[in-house]
């Protein structure tokens, strides 16, 4: 049993006694003998440091990860390389372990960096305000939402299809005592449709969602959905993808009022979906309404260059109930592999990374389109993820690929798969897939058609029964 | 040293070079209309690898942390981050595990996650868990908004949330943002809730009560049975913060004090290192009657049909939950480190944690009665502590004109981090400290020989209180300043 404490019998009576007390158990005396546990955890006992490194080493071999298959996986998270420099520096314990900077002389490193990050994101987003970062990206869209509520009182949120639909859902279950109505908008040729847009705001809708690229990949046409919500007064909330916008037009230049979205792609790793980090950018205008913290710079009384936290009567510790968020621990670290990364890019670097992305996205749509039984969902440019439409169940589909060491992307309800291509999916990559993919849809027609009849490989290395390889997962529609 | 990497940046210079490329190189105007496109690059540094390791290195070198020093902050549980949780965070099996990964192929990470559930359920003795919350104050808008539904479920309307003067400020931000409306509820003379004013306001119009037990004084209400009984007598749920579940593991149980909903932080009690402010992880435990409402998905565990290995599988199939809190299945980096823990120290070693940590809290705090201490920070509370104890540092500003915060920035030329300052709210000039069980006897000794040292020096010459810190790499920062006039990115 490990315990990670260091008092010695003597060190415990020496304290005892000074104390006063008699034992250790005398310290709990106040606690009442109603609500006391009387007996030990029903935990399995404690284990040394190789036993539990050995345990959870087969637990995590368990798992299928992005190194054991060719995975296709995007819908919020992607598998981007990650440099070693970033790994690095994120566990020095001088940035791993201390607490929130509430002592800025001992904590100028952590501050310049969230400075550092600010500047990087507002870079990014066109948009001239950062915090130093929220929980993770869909509740980043809720986090604006709730701070459009606060900035203009109004009723109504219009929300694209095409935001993601775990952000959707955050979004509603955060605004469940908000007294808002959620109107969602559907997506038409794979991009929100822009009269169904103007015509769902009304002059008590209070924001309008939006994702660049959207959920299905395409890229929106931004200045012009947001052209209606700011003529009727409402704030346009975007969530972007922080690599697209290394090449496409920031939403601070397209009448985005608040940029936000998942970091994750910024260096970061997968972690089965986090600790990663939501960024949160916006107008002037709503510097004092910010959830979380910001740092800004100053002097000491010695006339030096520092950093603090600043405006930090908008947060609960100071504002308690009329604290603009609730939220205090955010995602500083994840923040700092960020910033990092983007400082490893490089001004030229981010945009070579966006050309690169972009190009192999549109060889591997190109190639996948022409693949019998395989269709485009849309037609619109992407970026780094497309979604296409197979004339085969998505289900089937996937488990043959799996079968092969391919995870060919998302299912989406019934036919429908999203595809993302990385930089680290080479075009040998995209061709395996196409072929892998082409193999598969055949297979599953002649199954369908009963021609072949034959029973299904038995999908990945891990499948267990009871959880069928291919089922499509439970919430995306698109 | 202040110059940012935006500063060290020059034309030309770059550390990343782009994958070769192996298709086509079509002009990107070709694939996306000009107009979506950006005009100019993102102005982001311009620097080679050796600068950017050397920047970030010497920025480190500008914090104080953990793994230097003594930390007790007060409400933080600033413990020792076991340097194997970060070994088996980053296995492969884990940080390349994408999220979507179908939960067939995810195994071995739904079942840490499924068997974290249940260790978090036996330690608050509430049977039903979920992991997605993604902080402590992620976790208090969870249980706010289970209020919510359970309520409506039962066709009633209610509009206020009840909460002690002494909460930590997440939790009347959190009535805020769900939408309710907070009302305070008094302390009594011993620092617990004022059983009356608790009857007095308590009606059927009252939805939660959220409260830490122990509380941010550091003390356990021995009232806590019959708090409940007053609150589920008027049909209201109560929320147990665990914010200070450190003092109590292994001993008593939130659910067995009569709370339905508890959050955990897991970067507090469970070890996840703060990052500097992130990340962590705020799951909940709630009771039988709460659970319809958890978020979706859940991690579940399903007996397979054929009689084979039982399979575990995420659960979309919730009807009366909330809906989701976040995107996709909560910090599973948080989780690994978290369940490795429990899973070194186990029933015993979990006990003992709570027991050294209250040990170690009472016998500083019996170092601080000493004479020469007490005079000038009096305990608030004179009584044992838990895992933490308010000090009050009135006597100390009024005798030798130093403040409580010039104590706290005297301590850092001490090498040590300071408690919390001026909070909470109640105590006057207050200092709230918590040495967590990662301390030894000496470390304790030496923090109570610097105040003790500090106090001296104040008596003599309170100016360098005053005017600390010395030795600091930057000293008193004009933060008054810095919110009048906000300087939040460099300027390009």
């Amino acid at each position: 049993m490990s315990t990670y404490t260091s008092l010695t019998g003597a060190d415990r009576a020496a304290m005892l006694e000074a104390i006063g007390v008699g034992s250790v158990e005398a310290l709990f005396d106040v606690i009442p003998e109603g609500v006391r546990l009387g007996r030990a955890l029903d935990l399995p006992p404690g284990a040394a440091e190789q036993e539990v490194f050995a345990e959870l080493r087969r637990l995590a071999a368990r798992n299928v990860s992005a190194d054991d298959e060719i995975s296709f996986l995007g819908g919020g998270m992607y598998d981007h390389y990650v440099p070693a420099l970033v790994d690095s520096i994120v566990q020095r314990s001088e940035f791993l372990t201390p607490y929130t900077p509430y002592q800025p002389e001992i904590s100028q490193g952590g501050l310049q960096v969230m400075f550092e990050y600010q500047t990087a994101m507002s870079e990014l987003t066109g948009l001239p305000v950062s915090n130093a970062s929220v929980y993770e990206g869909p509740s980043a869209v809720a986090a604006a939402g709730y701070m459009a509520k606060l900035h203009n009182s109004r009723r109504r949120f219009v929300v694209s299809e095409g935001v993601h639909p775990h952000s959707r859902e955050t979004l509603a279950t955060t605004a469940a005592g908000w007294d808002v109505e959620i109107v969602e908008v559907a997506l038409s040729g794979g991009a929100t449709d822009a009269a169904a847009l103007a015509e769902a705001i009304d002059e008590d809708t209070s924001a309008v969602f939006l994702q660049q690229p959207n959920f299905v990949g395409a890229v929106e046409d931004l200045a012009a959905l947001s052209a209606r919500a700011r003529e009727a007064g409402a704030v346009v909330v975007c969530s972007c993808d922080p690599i697209a916008l290394g090449i496409l037009r920031p939403p601070g230049e397209c009448g985005v009022d608040v940029a936000v979205g998942e970091g994750q792609p910024l260096g970061n790793r997968l972690d089965f979906g986090g600790p990663s980090f939501g960024f949160f950018c916006a107008g002037e205008a709503f510097l004092r309404k910010m959830p979380g913290r910001i740092a800004g710079e100053t002097v000491d009384v010695d006339g030096r260059r520092g950093f603090v936290l600043t405006l930090q009567t908008r947060e609960q510790h100071i504002r308690r109930e009329r604290a603009t968020s609730n939220i205090c621990t955010a995602q500083a670290l994840n923040a700092l592999a960020g910033v990092i990364y983007l400082s490893w890019l490089g001004r030229r670097g981010l945009v070579e990374l966006g050309e690169l992305l972009a190009r192999r996205t549109a060889y591997a749509r190109e190639a996948l389109a022409a693949v019998p039984g395989v269709s485009l969902r849309h037609e619109r440019p992407v970026v780094r993820e497309f979604a296409i439409t197979l004339d085969a169940p998505v289900a089937g589909v996937v488990e043959r690929c799996a079968a092969e060491g391919v995870n060919p992307g998302l299912a989406l309800d019934g036919d429908g798969l999203l595809v993302a291509i990385t930089e680290q999916r080479s075009r040998t990559d995209v061709d395996r897939l196409v072929d892998v993919l082409g193999r598969a849809v055949a297979a599953e027609r002649d199954e369908q058609t009963g021609e072949a009849g034959r029973s299904r490989p038995a999908g990945g290395r891990t499948v267990v029964s009871g959880a069928r390889a291919g089922r499509p997962q439970g919430d995306f529609s698109a | 040293m202040t110059e940012t990497i935006f500063e060290v940046s020059q034309e030309g210079r770059r550390a990343f070079v782009a994958p070769a490329t192996d298709v086509p190189e079509r002009p990107l105007e070709e694939l996306i209309p000009r107009a979506l496109l950006r005009d100019e690059p993102a102005r982001l540094p311009e620097v080679a690898e050796p600068e950017i390791v050397r920047h970030y290195n010497r920025l480190s070198k500008r914090n104080f942390d953990l793994d230097t020093g003594f930390y007790p902050l007060g409400s933080c549980t600033m413990k020792h981050n076991p340097k194997l949780h970060e070994r088996v965070a980053a296995l492969p099996g884990n940080a390349r595990l994408h999220p979507l990964q179908h939960p067939a192929r995810a195994q071995g990470a739904l079942e840490l996650m499924w068997r974290l559930q249940g260790a978090l359920g036996e330690i608050a003795g509430l049977p039903h868990v979920s992991l997605q919350p993604s902080a402590g104050s992620h976790g208090e808008l969870a249980g706010v908004l289970l209020t919510r539904a359970y309520h409506e479920d039962r066709g009633q309307t209610r509009h206020k949330v009840l909460t002690p003067d002494t909460a930590h400020g997440t939790n009347p931000a959190t009535v805020t943002m769900a939408g309710y409306e907070l009302v305070k509820l008094a302390s009594n003379a011993d620092g617990g809730i004022d059983l009356d004013d608790l009857r007095a306001k308590a009606d059927e119009d009252v939805a939660c009560l959220m409260l830490t037990n122990p509380n941010t004084l550091g003390l356990f209400d021995p009232n806590i049975e019959e708090i409940a009984r007053i609150v589920h007598g008027v049909g209201a749920t109560l929320y147990y913060d665990g914010a200070n579940l450190n003092a109590i593991v292994g001993v008593c149980r939130p659910g067995d004090m009569g709370f339905d909903i508890v959050h955990f932080n897991l970067h507090k009690t469970f070890t996840q290192p703060h990052g500097g402010g992130g990340p962590g992880a705020g799951p909940i435990a709630v009771s039988e009657r709460i659970e319809p409402y958890l978020p979706r998905p859940q991690v579940v565990r399903r007996a397979a049909d054929n009689g084979g290995e039982p399979a575990f599988d995420l659960d979309h199939d919730r009807p009366k939950s909330i809906g989701r809190l976040r995107g996709f299945q909560g910090n599973y980096g948080v989780f690994v480190r978290s369940y490795a823990y429990i899973r070194s120290l186990g029933a015993e070693g979990l006990r003992e944690m709570s027991e050294v940590a209250v040990l170690n809290a009472n016998y500083l705090l019996a170092r601080l009665r000493e004479k020469g201490v007490a005079e000038y920070l009096p305990v608030a509370y004179d009584r044992l502590c838990m895992h933490e104890f308010v000090l009050s540092g009135a006597p100390m500003k009024r005798e030798l004109k130093v403040r409580t915060l010039d104590l706290a920035k005297r301590l850092l030329d001490h090498g040590v981090h300071p408690p919390t300052v001026y909070f909470p709210l109640l105590v006057d000039e207050a200092l709230l400290v918590e040495p967590t069980e990662t301390e030894t006897k000496e470390t304790l000794d030496a923090f109570a020989d610097a105040i003790a040292e500090i106090l001296r020096e104040a008596r003599e010459d309170p100016t360098v209180a005053q005017t600390a810190p010395h030795t600091t790499p930057v000293r008193r920062l004009d933060e008054a300043a810095a919110a009048k006039r906000p300087v939040i990115r460099q300027p390009m």
